[in-house]
């Protein structure tokens, strides 16, 4: 596997199906078991990040998730509306602000939970934001880089 | 797997049991089912969480406002998990501090407030 594209309609309903694939190609990149836990949470944070924004923005564009095992695993996370420019911590907090407003009931735990699930989980966490849209990148090593203690091949 | 909730009366208290995942999807079924609850009166809920394969963010959200719900109205909601991948959402969103968490429902139950 190289690459591996999922596209879907932003409802909630397909995150399950996003996480399922995660998980499932995650273990085919030789990624430690006991992370892929982490690799679950963090890919339904992302998604549900992205959907919160599009529900704020008022947006039907679909959801990209592109899996990557060529470096470890990578999850990449792609969605249309129309968001100030930013890269880095700076992209991390416009999508927070920008998912944030879209909680109108009280019940929805601030968009930084999600963004603390996200830090906590993903070793690599990388965004950027732009008038095309948000993407959310998301990495984990590969068991065999992580040293002689790791497993090998 | 789907989010499965049934409840039960114990000691006075309401015991909802949820199997499953709770997630983005399936968490609207668990604020409905806290929501009719209060509506009718039943301010002392636990949940019984023991058999929760999956919790993110948005059942953690749901879970905040069952609190606030119940807390409005003088009551408690308590929570039981065992499993260590869930308790550590718990602590990495620092809800640990807002949720009185136990290891089995008779504790729940029997608690002090």
């Amino acid at each position: 596997m190289a690459l591996v594209e999922l596209s879907f309609p932003a409802r909630p309903v397909h995150v399950r199906t996003a996480r399922q694939v995660a998980v499932s190609l995650a273990r085919r990149a030789q990624v430690a078991d006991e992370i892929l836990d982490e690799i679950r949470l963090a890919v339904a944070e992302a998604c549900g990040l992205a959907l919160a924004v599009l529900r704020q923005a008022r947006d039907d564009s679909p959801v990209a998730v592109d899996f990557d095992d060529s470096d470890g695993f990578t999850v990449e996370v792609r969605t249309g509306a129309v968001l100030p420019a930013a890269t880095g911590a700076a992209a991390l907090d416009v999508v927070a602000d920008a998912a944030k407003v879209a909680a109108e009931d009280d019940e929805q735990l601030p968009a930084g939970a999600a963004l603390a699930v996200l830090a906590e989980f993903a070793p690599v966490l990388d965004a950027s934001t732009s008038a095309q849209g948000l993407r959310l990148r998301l990495g984990w090593p590969a068991v065999a880089d992580l040293g002689p203690t790791g497993r090998t091949a | 797997m789907d989010l499965s909730l049934s409840s039960r009366l114990d000691g006075g208290r309401t015991v909802v049991e949820a199997v499953g995942e709770i997630d983005v999807y399936t968490a609207p079924k668990l604020r409905e089912q806290l929501t009719e609850l209060v509506d009718a009166g039943r301010l002392d809920i636990i949940v019984d969480m023991k058999k929760v394969e999956f919790l993110d963010s948005t059942g953690l959200g749901v879970l905040v406002g069952g609190l606030k719900r119940v807390s409005q109205h003088g009551g408690s909601l308590r929570l039981v998990c065992t499993q260590e991948r869930i308790l550590k959402i718990f602590r990495i969103t620092g809800l640990t501090k807002v949720f009185a968490i136990y290891g089995d429902v008779a504790t729940a139950v029997a608690a002090d407030d």
